[in-house]
């Protein structure tokens, strides 16, 4: 039923995030978080290396203390599935300044690549727009992902979630720090909060 | 749920929610998030009320420990309120905060262990602080309003100024006394 994805994820994480400018990113648990630092490492990123579920929610406190900086949520499909809740909640909250970007392909990429639901019929764009999201897409080439781009970095009247379709491989870790405090101390830092 | 009945031994110490708004606002919280509980029910209406506090209903209490890093991580302050049968749902976002020492400060309103009516509450209210203190929360607990007031104060500033991780266990015995 599903179109076969082509798209290969660090070109599409590449081209999404070429011109972030002061944009501040979360990355969710596992391949999200090595696409992310694989394109540069950033000040302004916060990578999870655990926390199932959290990367969209943390993009919301964040975006909520921050209201002035866009805010990126940038995770995969599993990692927003064990999250459902929190899109009704974010679509509640409406922040205008933070967006989630779902790398999906369709797996568990971590742990083997089992299937996951988003590739049995389970539409991440539809739930978010049952959850008030001011606008959502499901994007496939490279062109497309340009074109993402651009919009995101367009102010909004809601919160957005866009799913980016991408071949079900894993390719070489990229990994970041998983010293979780100094990677907080470094972010807060980048916003001009010293440490205690 | 009970009418109110004018109550005349009520004293300024039980408008203990009161007190808890005037702590977390002195503290500079400014974020707030639940899982709605009938004993925090004046704190939520306080805090909503307020334009100086962003607050989100939750669809499940776990969001809360995200937001609140995330809150943290732009600078602002958080408190989240639930009931003991929210914590259990909480535990693995709890790493989060543990791992990343993030100042966390959940209210946490005890049911299931004073003159409860419903037995389903009975086994996660025996697993709340163990299992807190389990993943690495400091538990504080408070029994009377007066203790609860100065009790909460102590927490915001452990975890605020020292980026501790704290629950304040609120006794089902000093919610029990409201009438709601």
């Amino acid at each position: 039923m599903s179109m076969q994805a082509q798209l290969d994820r660090r070109a599409a994480v590449a081209v999404l995030l070429k011109n972030r400018k002061d944009t501040l990113v979360v990355s969710g648990l596992g391949s999200p978080t090595y696409d992310l630092h694989s394109v540069g490492d950033h000040d302004g990123n916060f990578y999870l290396w655990g926390a199932m579920g959290g990367a969209a929610l943390i993009g919301l406190g964040l975006a909520q203390a921050q209201p002035g900086k866009r805010v990126l949520a940038l995770t995969g499909d599993g990692e927003q599935l064990m999250g459902l809740g929190g899109l009704a909640t974010i679509g509640v909250a409406r922040p205008r300044n933070l967006d989630i970007v779902v790398i999906d392909n369709q797996h568990f990429g971590e742990t083997g690549m089992q299937a996951s639901h988003t590739g049995r019929g389970v539409d991440l764009t539809a739930i978010a727009v049952a959850c008030g999201f001011a606008a959502t897409g499901t994007v496939r080439t490279l062109e497309e992902v340009q074109r993402l781009a651009a919009q995101i970095a367009e102010l909004a009247e809601g919160p957005r979630l866009f799913v980016i379709k991408v071949l079900a491989e894993n390719p070489p870790r990229s990994l970041p720090s998983r010293d979780a405090v100094f990677i907080k101390n470094r972010f807060r830092a980048h916003l001009g909060f010293a440490a205690a | 749920m009970h009418s109110p009945q004018p109550n005349p031994d009520t004293r300024a110490s039980d408008d203990w929610p009161s007190e808890l708004y005037r702590i977390l606002k002195a503290a500079d919280v400014r974020q707030m998030s639940y899982v709605p509980d009938a004993g925090h029910s004046q704190l939520i209406r306080m805090f909503s009320a307020d334009p100086g506090v962003t607050t989100n209903v939750l669809t499940t209490e776990e969001e809360g420990i995200a937001i609140a890093a995330g809150a943290w991580l732009g600078g602002q302050r958080s408190v989240l309120l639930m009931q003991s049968s929210g914590v259990g749902n909480c535990i693995n976002m709890l790493s989060l905060s543990a791992i990343g020492r993030f100042p966390l400060l959940m209210l946490v309103t005890m049911r299931g262990e004073w003159a409860e009516f419903n037995p389903w509450q009975v086994p996660m209210s025996r697993a709340t602080q163990p299992s807190l203190e389990a993943i690495g929360l400091k538990v504080m607990r408070a029994e009377t309003p007066e203790d609860l007031v100065e009790t909460v104060e102590a927490a915001a500033a452990l975890a605020y100024d020292s980026d501790q991780q704290i629950a304040v266990l609120i006794g089902q015995r000093l919610i029990g006394k409201k009438k709601w």
